[in-house]
């Protein structure tokens, strides 16, 4: 397929291959940032703004999380989804869904950690303030979600590029099937262990090139928000 | 609209004492704020004017004693409006902090707009109204939460050393806002230290001194025939200690 072309050639030539494998990982990884943020965003939210026994070792588990081996989420996802396990009847395991849910796990904890501590000081700063002018609960959640819109994004970005660069929940949960759960990095590992350097080059240097891209992001979004808003 | 029929005044404090680990902020305060002329709250650095205003505006709630607005003691939020010694001012423009402040008023939508400019112009800050909100100069900020305080169209507006970082065109101006406000029936509880401001604005003074009340008369009287040796030097400019 690729013998004879070296990295360079390969991206330039946009390679079908390396094009939908490149499309596969970016929609799984998107998805499982997007389902993160739908959990995490309320879910940091709520840690930052309630009070209730057994909160503090919420929080400290919530923290701890964001440092979960990949491997291990992935071992877990498998157990669940795996036929015998109690979500096996769904017949998910070395799917792209499988995958989403295996990633989301991954990042949930990012974006609620980030979001409970960002959220926090906020409230902090912002609780007389808002209690003055007779801010609801539902008010306060959404002022002080849009008033740190900037950091929770930077949060986001920070879940995709874990996200996007791990290999070893979705060789785990996905199979690494070619053409239907290949991502950049499984290919990566199998390539590179088959001796095929140059997509396995040309890949590295695509997730490399996209990391850059979300972290230079990431700068120019508080740049931005610093001049916008401060 | 329900809420216009109930008034917050008189507003009575009842043995109130507040308290935070083993400071204690007020001390066993009676005081009641009734309808008409500004009282303004005076008192040392640390008398616990800023505690009192909080108390008043049901920010914090009381250690010991109760509060009322007239005659209830929720502190569900009626016509009050409060000036903070240091304001907040949202991650927003300064046209859409007084508009936030006019929304959670209850300001129907198709009149924000209008109502921001008026409120913008009425405390001088009309051309800064597309400005990023915490980039203002601290006077700026305050004039800012001003109108944000008087969007919410209170009965009771409290305000907290609401002249200390203005300039002095900035703080007239904002005094006559103030006398404004109060014309029209706003009940002002303010807390200051210029004694100036105070003889211009008073109708009487509570005087603080270490969470207790030590004073509370007419603004004539305090500053004539003080009643306490505190008072007595506290308005020659030297130090209550
Ligand atoms: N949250 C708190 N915890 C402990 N002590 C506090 C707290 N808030 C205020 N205090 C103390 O209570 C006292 C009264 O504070 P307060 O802010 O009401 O004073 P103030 O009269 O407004 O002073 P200033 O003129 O400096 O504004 C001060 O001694 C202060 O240090
Ligand atoms: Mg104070």
């Amino acid at each position: 397929m690729s013998e004879g072309l070296n990295a360079w050639q390969l991206i330039a030539s946009g390679d079908a291959t390396l094009i939908s494998i490149v499309r596969l990982s970016l929609t799984i990884t998107l998805a499982a940032v997007a389902v993160a943020a739908v959990v995490g965003l309320p879910l940091g939210a709520l840690l930052a703004l309630t009070r209730f026994p057994g909160r503090s070792a919420l929080v400290v588990l919530v923290n701890g999380f964001m440092g979960l081996p990949p491997v291990v989420v992935g071992l877990t996802v498998y157990l669940l989804l795996s036929r015998s396990g109690p979500l096996g009847a769904f017949g998910l395991l070395f799917t792209p869904a499988a995958m989403v849910i295996a990633q989301a796990l991954l990042v949930l904890p990012i974006i609620a950690a980030l979001t409970r501590q960002t959220i926090e000081d906020l409230w902090r700063e912002y609780r007389d303030e808002l209690t003055a002018m007779g801010v609801g609960p539902p008010g306060r959640v959404a002022t002080l979600l849009w008033d740190s819109r900037f950091s929770l994004i930077t949060a986001m970005l920070a879940g995709f590029g874990r996200a996007a660069a791990e290999v070893g929940t979705v060789m785990i949960v996905g199979g690494n099937i070619e053409g239907f759960t290949r991502t950049m990095t499984t290919t990566i590992a199998l390539e590179t262990s088959k001796g095929d350097l140059p997509l396995a080059m040309g890949l590295g240097a695509i997730l490399i090139g996209l990391i850059l891209a979300i972290n230079a992001a990431a700068w120019g979004l508080r740049v931005w928000s610093e001049q916008r808003v401060a | 609209m329900m809420r216009a029929a109930l008034t917050d005044l008189p507003l009575i404090l009842d043995r109130v004492s507040l308290s935070a680990g083993a400071t204690t902020m007020l001390d066993r305060l009676n005081l009641a704020i009734t309808p008409g002329a500004p009282t303004l709250v005076l008192g040392p650095n640390g008398a616990g004017k800023t505690s009192l205003l909080r108390v008043c505006m049901g920010l914090a709630a009381p250690s010991a004693g109760t509060v009322s607005w007239g005659g209830r003691t929720d502190r569900g939020l009626g016509r009050r409006a409060m000036l903070l010694q240091k304001p907040v001012m949202l991650r927003r423009s300064v046209a859409a902090n007084v508009a936030y402040g006019l929304a959670q008023a209850g300001c129907p939508r198709h009149r924000r707009a209008a109502r921001t400019e008026e409120l913008l112009d009425r405390v001088g800050l009309l051309g800064l109204a597309a400005r990023p909100a915490r980039r203002l100069s601290g006077g700026e900020q305050q004039r800012v939460a001003l109108a944000r305080a008087l969007a919410r169209e209170p009965e009771i507006l409290l305000l907290d050393e609401p002249t200390a970082s203005l300039d002095p065109a900035a703080t007239r101006h904002v005094e006559e806002i103030i006398l404004m406000a109060s014309q029209s029936g706003a009940k002002i509880v303010m807390a200051s230290h210029d004694l100036g401001q105070v003889r211009r604005l008073a109708g009487d003074v509570v005087f603080l001194v270490r969470g207790r009340l030590c004073e509370h008369a007419s603004a004539g009287d305090f500053f004539d025939r003080p009643a306490s040796a505190e008072a007595a030097v506290f308005i020659h400019g030297e130090l209550v200690l």
